[in-house]
């Protein structure tokens, strides 16, 4: 559920979270999104730095500035202003990703799962906008919502010790991309050849929260363009706006 | 200039300076010294300032070939500290010669020790920072502890560096028996009174699947309401998640950013280091102070920071 106020719980003596809700929703997300622009607006030199995630904002503050006090009435005020106001920009960022074959080892299972063809899960998980709910887990990590229902599965009981990076998979009703070679048990249906994070860039990581993420279906010939040009630094990741709530 | 040449690395020893901020938000753990404490001692010694970056050294110490004439200190645990094979003090400054061997024996007391050059160890910041984050390859020296072979370069020292210790009154010691301080909450509501009085009366001890990420304990379980998980939040230093087995693991400079396990509490900072330094079998007992409390408690340790460091800015 959303609460109807935000409860400011403490994270220790150098932190402090504003919880919206114990719940994933949209809603819930958009709040967190829109104190995360207050307190950016607001410039408090005592911040630290922010982690938006699910349910709250995680606020950390140089307490040689500061007292918790003083800082549990600041995030109230700022909290207050997450209710209603204008909407925020979104954009969409297109994650060209090719489905099956050795880029996605598990389409078939997935498929099978579900009582359908490849080719209607290929149709289900790419053509729609997943919200970008959070990053974490890994850098660069982002947490989608809004996957259709009827291609979830559930993990492998046994995770694979290596999963290439751009790896697009499936774990229960959640889709995600690896942005880096890792362990895993997602189910991989596909794989782009985009990378999701990149220590060197600012930001570092490509997805942000609040925005969206499309999968766009690609064939293995345009895969290999793309990640030569990616290599090259010649690639362009496409985004589009998107108005909220529309 | 280089400074130092790894003959043996020991069993884990990484670059580390505070750690790495701002960048929770995509996903990056902040890393950074375990003892944050013995890393500014151990800078302030040898005339860098809080920024630098030094050795983290833990357990098993390395053995180094010094490369340049140089000033180190090396503060934390006492892991038998020597130079060219006769033992040598901590928590002051030392100058080394070029063809010295710096080297570390049976470990004595605490876990980790701080191994600081003047003008800091130097690699590329990666995000700001130049702490080494293994599982990430981020940071340090290729993202990795350190090899045999590997060359260590150290920054522009800023000033020549006169005799300097650390006096007695500011030296920590390393407990078998630890008291750490928290704050309840962000989900103490996701435990039973039973479960908060289990937590906060019994005693644990460190169990040996404990690294930079997590210390984890063992003893009484803790007892959930209903479940352990809850939909993912933020995770602050000295976080004390307890998973459906009920055993708390007490989050450290290597945690993840997010997760999805009840946190009963948060250990204060200022008890922080200490539990850097206990062993695998040191025992653990928490204490709930109130956030103004730790706010006192945290202000003591800057005066405390401050102190030492006006005293380590002058000669003696």
């Amino acid at each position: 559920m959303i609460y109807e106020k935000p409860r400011i719980l403490p994270g220790g003596d150098t932190a402090l979270f504003v919880e919206f809700g114990d719940t994933i929703n949209p809603e819930l997300n958009l709040r967190v999104r829109r104190l995360l622009v207050a307190i950016q607006e607001a410039r408090l030199p005592e911040l630290v730095e922010t982690v938006p995630t699910y349910r709250s904002l995680l606020v950390y503050y140089d307490a040689r500035q500061t007292s918790p006090g003083e800082m549990r009435t600041k995030l109230e005020v700022l909290a207050q202003k997450t209710e209603g106001g204008e909407h925020l920009e979104s954009k969409v960022t297109e994650v060209p990703t090719v489905y099956g074959g050795e880029n996605g080892c598990d389409l078939e299972y997935v498929a099978k799962h579900n009582g359908l063809s490849p080719e209607e899960v290929i149709r289900l998980h790419a053509g729609r906008a997943y919200l970008i709910h959070m990053l974490g887990f890994i850098p660069g990590f982002a947490y989608l919502g809004g996957m259709c229902p009827r291609i979830a599965t559930p993990r492998l009981s046994t995770p694979r010790s290596k999963i290439p990076a751009g790896s697009v998979g499936i774990a229960g009703n959640q889709t995600g991309i690896y942005p880096a070679e890792s362990p895993g048990g997602w189910r991989l249906i596909g794989r782009t050849p985009i990378e999701l994070f990149d220590p060197k860039k600012t930001p570092p990581a490509l997805l942000e929260m609040g925005n969206y993420v499309k999968f766009v279906e690609i064939t293995v010939q345009e895969f290999n363009r793309i990640r030569e040009e990616v290599e090259q630094g010649t690639y362009r990741v496409k985004e589009t706006p998107l108005c909220r709530g529309a | 200039m280089e400074v130092f040449e790894v003959i043996q690395p020991g069993l884990l020893t990484t670059i580390q300076d505070k750690g790495r901020y701002g960048y929770q938000q995509y996903g990056v753990p902040v890393s950074g010294a375990m003892d944050s404490y013995a890393l500014l001692l151990a800078n302030l010694l040898v005339g860098n300032d809080e920024r630098h970056a030094c050795l983290e050294i833990t357990a098993l110490g390395p053995r180094l070939q010094v490369l340049s004439d140089t000033a180190v200190a090396v503060t934390g645990a006492d892991l038998s500290l020597a130079l060219n094979n006769s033992p040598l003090p901590m928590w002051e400054a030392v100058k080394v010669c070029s063809g010295d061997v710096i080297s570390f024996g049976r470990p004595r007391r605490g876990c980790r020790s701080y191994l600081a050059v003047a003008g800091g160890i130097d690699v590329c910041k990666v995000m700001g920072s130049r702490s080494t984050y293994i599982r990430s390859h981020l940071g340090g020296l290729e993202g990795r502890a350190l090899r045999s072979g590997d060359r260590l370069h150290s920054g522009k020292a800023r000033q020549r560096i006169s005799v300097r210790k650390v006096p007695p009154e500011y030296l920590p010691e390393y407990q078998v028996e630890n008291e750490l301080r928290v704050i309840l909450g962000p989900q103490d509501d996701y435990f039973t009174e039973r479960g908060i009085q289990t937590f906060l009366h019994s005693e644990y001890v460190i169990s040996a699947q404990t690294d930079r990420m997590g210390c984890r304990l063992e003893g009484s379980p803790i007892e959930h309401r209903a479940v352990a998980d809850i939909v993912s939040d933020g995770i602050p230093p000295g976080a004390v998640q307890v998973p459906g087995d009920g055993l708390p693991i007490i989050l450290l400079a290597d945690r993840q950013t997010t997760g999805g396990y009840a946190k009963i509490a948060t250990v204060s900072s200022v008890d922080l280091p200490k539990l850097a330094q206990a062993e695998m079998g040191a025992r653990v007992r928490f204490l709930q102070v109130t956030e103004e409390e730790a706010y006192q408690l945290l202000r003591r340790y800057e005066q405390t920071i401050d102190a030492v460091r006006e005293y380590l800015s002058q000669d003696h």
